[in-house]
């Protein structure tokens, strides 16, 4: 296992990345301008890239390199581009209507954050590993889950929630680096390509949402109940 | 010979598929999507008889044929073949010619996807065909172009895209499970992961079955994860919501199986049964709650797929020969009985021009067979005999009466009453009561909309009347084969 025998050095740097990216996700969470959550999502998708990095370097898994590349290609550059393409399109650049303010969903970000590393530390607990960066992974992991959760819930543009589930994704893909840097190279692969068609099938539906509904906020999604 | 079969069972799809986006004639797309339907239909109905109760593993172990795959196949390859011949009927009347080539390009798409995700022996790729499913039919919710069916179609991909990311989440999880076991780097395929499981830490188990349940649980519309369901199969044209129903449920539905297998190799005692049956009767409860207060045709029919999918839960939850044979017996009657039911709305539908209850009246009076038979098809899906569905809920009854599960049992027994009075309730009223001011409804049926309705019926009686042993042998030996060890 890669994560039982790491360097400090190494240890610290995982750390500092997956704390890193956390960051970021409540840096989307705090803000309503739209922009903000783009860079965000590029620069967590950065440094998710470098994370992959360092875990083939110290791990020596030389496929990771290529990971990294095609993390920094597609997660950092190609989906923040097309996502960038979308928001020109539409004429709404922040949140408007607000239900949660920015701030009280800061503080049920750091709630969720709280529950996600009781849970990591008793799974870790399982293993030996709480004093390893396992933990820490796992609950960057979890964390990211559950705010990205709490984008899609709170927040309305469809940009937004779109952002919402990438977020979700680079929360699996950061933890899986270094809890399972052997993950099989072809599955990676696919799941990067799954992201850029999910994209893809967002951007042509906020285009149908803009012409048939005539707005990309889903408070105005309210046609379908009972 | 097998590896053909399968080879030409999904090849089908995938060339109708680029046929219609090379040829794009409205014509010449129907007849490929149909034929395509046909040929998958013809190779999956010898896959079941040509398992033998072993795993069969093709092209370097990627793709697995085993007994549930085939069988699942077979339902989903079975409403393909049926929506396709209804498609050409009903997709007739919309009138959007020019763009029908597209529709037949998805339509093949979906068919394409849900008939291969069954076969994916890896777990990854498996998730990742379950993703394709929703992207591609995302746009056949939303091929109507209007704002109810944009809704639909945006909150079902928003929907299931977020939940099944748990379900990629849990299938991490369990392949750090595994790591444990395996080393770091191992094929994540069905059977290496049961293999491993008893060696597996039951705590990550737990909580990795838990986030996949709940991920592939919202792709089959378990409450109260449904609330993408009735939206997305109540604003698709009719063919896409027999499809959604009838075919990706199951498809999705398989995932959790095979992940509750795993736990069973594990020995984590009642807690994911426990947890599936608690999905189970929640989901039969949101069914009978919506289902008496309909006001639509067709989300009344997709509250009903929730109910049903909510029956399947419950019969592999309780485990053991009847129930896990019913549940699958249940697959089979629920995706006949289900397409039945979504083709005689969609014809209704478009004869009366509209989708609420309260405006469809006499339709016993206007169409004397076809209304005969849509009855006939509500009686049967209401689990009333002597259908096939009253058989396999009568079974999976059976299977839960044990001390742990039998409140589920009396659960599920009033909630079907409560649904069989409330779903039967609004047929009364669209048969037989008398409404001021009645819309006479606007034109026939074609024979392309319901001889599908006729050959999705006459198994629903056969299977009713007579349960053929060999079907029984073979479902107890999947139930062997997916739960060991329990009689």
């Amino acid at each position: 296992m890669l994560i039982q025998n790491l360097s400090p050095l190494a240890s610290s740097l995982f750390s500092l990345l997956a704390i890193a990216s956390l960051l970021l996700s409540f840096v989307m969470l705090g803000s309503r301008w739209l922009k903000n959550y783009l860079y965000a999502f590029a620069a967590e998708s950065w440094i998710i890239a470098m994370l992959s990095a360092a875990v083939g370097y110290y791990g020596s898994y030389p496929e990771l390199y290529l990971i990294a590349i095609l993390t920094l290609l597609f997660r950092g550059l190609l989906l923040p581009y097309l996502i960038w393409r979308i928001i020109r399109r539409l004429e709404v650049d922040r949140e408007i209507q607000v239900v949660v303010q920015p701030s009280s969903s800061l503080v049920i970000g750091a709630l969720f954050v709280m529950f996600a590393l009781a849970v990591s530390f008793r799974v870790a607990a399982e293993f030996h590993l709480e004093l390893t960066v396992a933990v820490l992974a796992l609950t960057v992991m979890l964390s990211m889950k559950l705010i990205g959760f709490v984008m899609l819930a709170v927040r309305h543009e469809a940009i937004t929630q779109i952002l919402g589930l990438l977020v979700l994704e680079n929360g699996i893909f950061l933890g899986s680096q270094i809890l399972v840097p052997g993950m099989p190279l072809l599955i990676e692969l696919v799941i990067l390509f799954d992201l850029l068609i999910i994209v893809a099938c967002f951007g042509v539906l906020v285009s149908y949402l803009l012409r048939h509904v005539g707005s990309t906020s889903t408070l105005s999604l309210k046609r379908l109940v009972g | 010979m097998t590896g053909a079969l399968i080879l030409v069972l999904c090849a089908a799809p995938f060339v109708a598929l680029v046929g219609c986006l090379v040829l794009r004639g409205p014509r010449i797309c129907e007849a490929l999507n149909l034929l395509a339907g046909a040929v998958s239909f013809a190779c999956a109905l010898p896959l079941p008889f040509l398992v033998h109760g072993r795993e069969l593993l093709f092209w370097d172990g990627y793709v697995i044929l085993d007994g549930t795959a085939a069988w699942v196949v077979l339902c989903t390859s079975i409403v393909y073949f049926l929506a396709s011949i209804y498609a050409i009927g009903y997709m007739r009347l919309l009138g959007e010619e020019e763009r029908l080539h597209r529709f037949y390009a998805l339509f093949a798409g979906f068919g394409l996807t849900t008939l291969v995700g069954p076969f994916m022996n890896n777990v990854g790729i498996y998730w990742i065909a379950i993703e394709l499913t929703t992207l591609v039919s995302t746009f056949l919710v939303a091929f109507e172009r209007v704002a109810e069916s944009m809704e639909a179609a945006w909150k079902y991909i928003m929907v299931v895209s977020a939940g099944i990311s748990l379900a990629l989440l849990g299938t991490v999880l369990f392949y750090w499970c595994g790591t444990f076991v395996l080393g770091p780097t191992y094929q994540m395929t069905w059977a290496a992961l049961t293999d491993a499981a008893p060696r597996m830490d039951r705590v990550l188990l737990v909580l990795a079955f838990l986030l996949v349940l709940v991920g592939y649980g919202t792709k089959v519309g378990l409450a109260p994860m449904h609330s993408w369901l009735p939206d997305a199969h109540s604003e698709s044209p009719a063919p896409v919501s027999a499809m959604l129903s009838g075919a990706l449920l199951n498809t999705a539905m398989l995932g959790i199986v095979r992940f509750l297998r795993i736990t069973r190799a594990a020995d984590l005692g009642l807690l994911p049964q426990m947890v599936l049956v608690a999905f189970g009767t929640l989901s039969l409860f949101v069914g009978a709650v919506f289902i008496v207060r309909q006001q639509g045709i067709k989300r009344l029919m997709a509250y009903s797929s929730i109910e049903h999918m909510g029956v399947v839960a419950l019969g592999f939850g309780f485990g053991g020969a009847l129930g896990v044979g019913g549940a699958l017996y249940h697959m089979l009657n629920h995706s006949l009985n289900k397409s039945l039911m979504f083709f005689g709305a969609g014809n209704m539908m478009r004869a009366y021009g509209t989708k609420e209850i309260a405006r469809i009246a006499g339709v016993g009076r206007h169409f004397p067979v076809q209304g005969a038979l849509w009855l006939a098809g509500a009686v049967a899906i209401t689990g009333a005999p002597p259908f096939g569905l009253f058989l396999s809920e009568f079974t999976i009854m059976r299977a839960g009466l044990k001390p742990s599960f039998s409140w589920a049992v009396y659960a599920m027994a009033i909630l079907l009453i409560v649904i069989f009075i409330g779903f039967l309730n609004h047929f009364r009223s669209m048969y037989f009561a008398r409404n001021e001011g009645e819309a006479a409804p606007a034109r026939g049926v074609t024979a392309w909309c319901s001889v599908p309705m006729w050959l999705a019926f006459a198994p629903i009686l056969v299977l009713g009347l007579w349960w053929p042993a060999g079907v029984w042998t073979y479902l107890t030996s999947l139930a062997q084969f997916l739960s060991p060890g329990v009689p």
